[in-house]
């Protein structure tokens, strides 16, 4: 077991070092702005995890989440001075609104059966979706707005390290969560919700926990979102986003943290490179197409993902290791007995 | 003195089928009960009112004197209504440690905490293993449920029943569905439980010679109706009884149907 928990601090530390240094070993302006979208829909594709991975609950609605933060950050930095500390509390309020919505919102709809509450998110973020678009004296409508960002954020850098930080800290908060009890309760959740009631837990409480959880961090996502881009528009809010998390979360290894993280990269790699193609060859224009592809393979062949799978080699590979050990024991006892 | 759990006039229709009809139960304390009945006689359907899986049409059931009414079957398990499931009902892709140490955090009230590292609580962790040891299953503490033979599983959803901790347990079928080897080893284990004398267990099964066994008194259901209610003594020798088991109560039913 400790050698299992170093294994695991050390591809940590390694995976920070690497993510660490690598600007000042190739300081290219594409690498860091892919790099920083990379992180942005890692903490995306977490936040999903933690509703689709652990708890089991599947939702059309999260961009909900991702918008609100995004237009939270976006409305406050165009109509307050575009500060640090404007841009900080606008983290905060973000995430505020978005935990009290999310809230509010699995309260209403988490007691219903899976499908039905699937329905109802896609509802609700229908709701904001049109709210963003109608309310054109904050929001401008689907066109969106530019605003400033913080000057600090000028240089691509500093935004990458802040960014990094900002996943890291979600990853190890993340972590801790779901290895916690409640953590814990939630797998429970996923596993065999009638039982889990059984044993006195309410698993609407722990259902409402995870979608506050996967919310607020959702809400952080899209604030850094917004501000990458210095430009918001109502695309924040559609099924694309989600769909983009579903699919980050699916590809990576749903219920496994590091596997969305992964996932995420492999998808805005695979967009940045497909697009960069497209110069070339027009059919990558379509690279949605491909996804699409990309989506049935992996549900057909790898359900677990990629981390999902690794994990599950490794299990067969002790276990098969494990039983090596032990009939090479039982067979060097049975030579003793007959010795 | 106050029966620990009982019922009055309990009743549930689906329909126009009446599942359970006007059955009226007193259970004593730290009393050993079995429920017989042939099949569809609404064994499991009386089980899931009293744990609160279902409501009642018309009845109430009473625990330690207070009305169940508007508890629900959380509430039940927290008041000390414990129960097992006839179909296996276990976390499959969790281990077996992990099955009853989560029933065992149940009990000791871990349940909103954050950011504690689960392994932490080293104090559920022994509880659990010592209870896997109870049913037997020491050996299997890290192998994932859905590996489990049924007899075995059969034995995890004991030992999680047990981790609550519950004054009461009804325990619907534990041998069901297991082959003839593994009904002794079931056997033994509720035998302990029994013989610790701090728990009041309510048992369906269809097993005779264990029930005639086990139980300090037999309940028989036929048609959702309580049939009788006595010592195992009097119950085998009960005509009512001996008429529903041999058919003469089928025939006069499939008479009233026709």
């Amino acid at each position: 077991m400790k050698m299992r928990l170093s294994l695991q601090h050390l591809c940590f530390f390694l995976m920070l070092a690497i993510l660490v240094l690598l600007p000042f070993v190739n300081d290219s302006r594409t690498l860091i702005i892919l790099l920083t979208q990379i992180f942005i829909f890692g903490i995306l594709a977490m936040s999903y995890d933690i509703l689709l991975g652990y708890t089991g609950i599947v939702s059309f609605g999260h961009a909900m989440f991702f918008g609100i933060g995004a237009y939270t950050t976006a409305v406050m930095l165009k109509q307050m001075e575009p500060t640090l500390s404007t841009f900080l509390i606008s983290i905060v309020v973000g995430m505020l609104l978005a935990g009290f919505i999310s809230f509010l919102v699995g309260l209403l709809t988490l007691r219903l059966k899976n499908h039905f509450f699937a329905m109802l998110t896609l509802s609700f973020s229908g709701l904001f979706l049109v709210v963003a678009e109608k309310w054109r004296s904050v929001t401008y409508g689907n066109d969106g707005f530019t605003f400033k960002a913080p000057e600090i954020f000028k240089d691509r850098m500093t935004f990458y390290f802040f960014v990094l930080t900002c996943l890291v800290v979600i990853f190890i908060a993340l972590y801790r969560f779901v290895n916690s009890p409640t953590g814990r309760i939630l797998i429970a959740v996923r596993e065999n919700e009638q039982r889990t009631k059984s044993l006195g837990y309410n698993t609407l409480y722990y259902k409402v926990i995870a979608s506050v959880v996967a919310g607020t961090v959702a809400s952080l996502a899209g604030s850094l979102y917004a501000v990458s881009l210095r430009f918001v528009n109502t695309s924040v809010m559609t099924m694309d986003i989600t769909l983009d998390a579903l699919l980050m979360t699916i590809i990576g290894g749903v219920g496994t943290l590091v596997g969305p993280l992964l996932g995420s990269a492999v998808i805005e790699y695979a967009q940045h490179a497909l697009s960069g193609l497209a110069r070339d060859y027009p059919i990558f224009e379509r690279w949605i197409i491909f996804f699409g592809i990309l989506y049935i393979l992996a549900v057909i062949f790898f359900p677990k993902g990629i981390i999902g799978s690794l994990r599950m080699m490794f299990w067969k590979w002790r276990l098969k290791h494990k039983e090596k050990n032990q009939s090479s024991v039982a067979l060097s006892q049975e030579k003793e007995r007959f010795e | 003195m106050e029966p620990i759990l009982r019922t009055e006039n309990l009743t549930i229709r689906f329909g126009g089928h009446t599942a359970v009809d006007h059955v009226n139960f007193n259970m004593p304390e730290k009393h050993l009960k079995s429920i017989i009945g042939p099949n569809g006689a609404g064994k499991t359907t009386f089980f899931n009112l009293l744990s609160g899986e279902l409501k009642p049409t018309a009845g109430d059931v009473y625990f330690k004197g207070q009305s169940l009414a508007q508890k629900s079957a959380i509430e039940r398990t927290r008041m000390g209504l414990g129960r097992s499931f006839q179909i296996t009902n276990v976390f499959p892709n969790l281990t077996v440690l992990e099955n009853v140490r989560l029933a065992v955090q149940s009990k000791e009230k871990v349940r909103y905490q954050l950011f504690r590292h689960y392994k932490s609580y080293k104090a559920i962790t022994e509880k659990a293993e010592e209870l896997l040891t109870l049913v037997l299953l020491d050996n299997k503490r890290d192998a994932l449920t859905t590996m489990l033979s049924h007899g075995e599983k059969r034995k995890l959803e004991i030992a999680m029943l047990l981790a609550l901790d519950t004054e009461v347990l009804l325990l619907d079928e534990p041998t069901a569905g297991m082959s003839l080897e593994e009904v002794p080893t079931i056997l033994e284990v509720i035998r302990a439980i029994k013989n610790q004398g701090d728990k009041t267990i309510l048992l369906i099964e269809h097993k005779m010679d264990m029930i005639l066994d086990l139980s300090d008194s037999i309940m028989v259901l036929f048609n959702g109706q309580l049939l009788a209610d006595g010592t195992p003594g009097d119950i085998m020798k009960n005509e009512t009884v001996q008429n529903a088991y041999l058919g003469g109560l089928y025939d006069e039913h499939l008479t009233e149907i026709k």
